[in-house]
């Protein structure tokens, strides 16, 4: 196969954003070869978010670091949290009451909801929806009330605490969350039916990235990617931390493997995930307090390891730490399921065009920022245009115009 | 209003001196484009700078828009901790953008490397890279912050010349 068009994807750096598409994400840089419209090769690269967290935690104290590793990821603060807190408990051998488990749970399926929302919103604006993803953000912004109604803030909370989190949810609380609940139930299952029967969205997605079971299992894939492969992974019904072994759920999976199952499950896990909350709530336990007292929290941390696993919305999220009786951690491993998610799937993209590229990128629900420019060498010529990925969403190069190049 | 011909040449060549001056600038503030840069940031203020241009915040009542590309940007809006990866693509990004400019650092991490000022890979602070204008505070801020920050600087544009930039 002979390559005659090199095109370079640099999603982040050289211009940022795009369309009514804010940097969401991490920046990541994708280089695409493509044969014409066919993509042939995806070199990824990373590195551009690199913040040197897990040694930052190694110069903080074990407490310091719960709010350094809240903001490995802004919008999986909690299980990044939870995950960490989870490790904590394990060494102190402290765990938290029931009512805190409860509250722990509710709070990490209404970010879920609320993650789960918004890659469906950007998989709208990348299709070219921009009316649907101004809808859904507009019933984002209702779990976004809820979550600030239970942990105090919209995004960054640093609701957990070890042996407990830092509110308590009163019966006012307790009815306003019911009542968003059951506001924003509705309407994402109003958006389920859409993305079932859209032609639109049916065009760009159905048929496109389809990744095998044997493919899934064999790239390790996590989270939403493997369970619309037909691959059962879900640490909350393996591991049953917190209250997830009190809570009815089930593991939503599809088999298709492509965009359009990806993006599925992701609906049907909001809903799943919004009963759950109610669940949560309606079934609340009442055996104390389950704010701890911050004052006497233990200041030693003995020596040990421990390591935890958490389904974080976009998959498996482990945490390895290590203390050896000092103020400060030894050792904080993280594993995140982005990174597995996209590293591992630079091959999916092969023999799909180049329009396709965004669409599948999305759909691993990448954390990924600026998806928003390409260059186009011709090789014969050596000449360089500049376009930008949402042109190619658009329809492909023949939408590529030169009014938008450099 | 004036006949000759001389006159009316020197006339109109200093009334666009003026307008580059003064009403040139200010104009920006009726309808500022912004853009949006993540130099490393975790995600948080980036879906609250997304939640503020939805319709729920309503900012095209300021007039503000997402610009589909920096060259059509006014207004720079940085958040996260600058690494040091990102602190050149975001210098380039800056020498891009046409003149007149303005960054908005939102952000506890962009305006001080916020939880990471002590990490050996950010250098802390948009500030050391570009000249940032206005400054919102919070970790992250509300979307409701983020609009009063430019609503703020979009006031200051309007009140005084702006600093000359190449």
């Amino acid at each position: 196969m002979t390559i005659s068009k090199i095109i370079e994807v640099p999603y982040a750096l050289e211009i940022p954003v795009g369309p009514q598409h804010p940097a969401l994400h991490e920046p990541v840089l994708l280089k695409a070869y493509a044969d014409g419209e066919e993509v042939v090769r995806v070199d990824i690269y990373t590195g551009y978010n690199h913040r040197g967290i897990e040694k930052l935690t190694e110069k903080n104290t074990f407490y310091r670091n719960i709010f350094i590793v809240a903001r490995v990821c802004g919008i999986c603060n909690l299980v990044h949290a939870n995950c960490y807190v989870r490790a904590l408990e394990e060494l102190l051998e402290k765990y938290p009451n029931d009512r805190a488990r409860y509250l722990r749970v509710l709070a990490m399926e209404l970010e879920r909801v609320h993650s789960h929302m918004l890659i469906n919103a950007v998989m709208a604006e990348i299709i070219g929806f921009d009316s649907l993803f101004m809808n859904i953000m507009r019933d984002r912004e209702y779990v976004m009330k809820a979550k600030e109604v239970l942990t105090g803030n919209r995004v960054l909370s640093d609701y957990l605490m070890v042996g407990g989190v830092r509110r308590d949810v009163d019966s006012v609380k307790k009815d306003r969350l019911l009542k968003l609940i059951d506001r924003v139930l509705p309407r994402v299952k109003y958006y389920r039916r859409v993305f079932m029967e859209d032609d639109t969205l049916l065009k760009r997605m159905v048929g496109v990235g389809v990744v095998s079971k044997t493919d899934a299992l064999r790239m390790s894939l996590v989270g939403p990617p493997a369970r619309a492969s037909g691959v059962k992974i879900d640490v909350r019904s393996s591991e049953k931390y917190d209250a997830y072994d009190e809570i009815p759920f089930n593991v939503v999976t599809r088999k298709e493997g492509d965009v359009w199952a990806r993006m599925m499950v992701r609906w049907d896990e909001a809903i799943e995930s919004l009963n759950m909350a109610r669940y949560a709530l309606e079934h609340l336990p009442s055996d104390g307090n389950p704010v701890p007292d911050e004052r006497r929290l233990p200041r030693r941390f003995p020596p040990g390891e421990a390591y935890t696993r958490v389904e974080a919305p976009r998959g498996e999220l482990t945490y390895y730490v290590m203390s050896d009786g000092k103020p400060k951690p030894y050792r904080v491993k993280i594993r995140t399921p982005s990174f597995i998610n996209i590293i591992n799937t630079a091959s999916v993209y092969v023999g799909y065009t180049v329009a396709d590229l965004p669409v599948i990128l999305v759909s691993w629900d990448p954390c990924i920022s600026c998806m928003e420019r390409v260059t186009v060498i011709d090789p014969r010529t050596g000449e360089k245009r500049k376009v930008p990925v949402k042109e190619l969403a658009g329809g492909g190069s023949r939408r590529v115009s030169q009014r938008y190049s450099l | 209003m004036t006949s000759n011909p001389a006159d009316a040449g020197e006339k109109t060549s200093s009334n666009n001196k003026v307008i580059e001056k003064g009403d040139g600038y200010s104009i920006i503030r009726r309808s500022p484009w912004i853009v949006h840069f993540n130099t490393g940031a975790c995600n948080g203020c980036d879906i609250e700078v997304l939640a503020a241009i939805t319709p729920h915040y309503d900012p095209e009542r300021f007039g503000v828009k997402l610009a589909p590309s920096i060259r059509h940007g006014d207004i720079l809006i940085i958040t996260g901790a600058v690494t040091k990866k990102a602190a050149e693509r975001l210098k380039r990004l800056y020498e891009q953008m046409p003149s007149p400019k303005y960054v908005i650092a939102v952000g506890a991490c962009a305006i001080s490397g916020g939880v990471f000022h002590n990490s050996y890979s950010v250098l802390a602070g948009a500030d050391k890279v570009v000249p940032v204008d206005m400054y919102v505070p919070g970790c992250p801020p509300r979307p409701e912050a983020i609009l009063q920050g430019i609503v703020k600087l979009l006031e200051k544009i309007g009140r005084k010349e702006p600093p000359p930039k190449e």
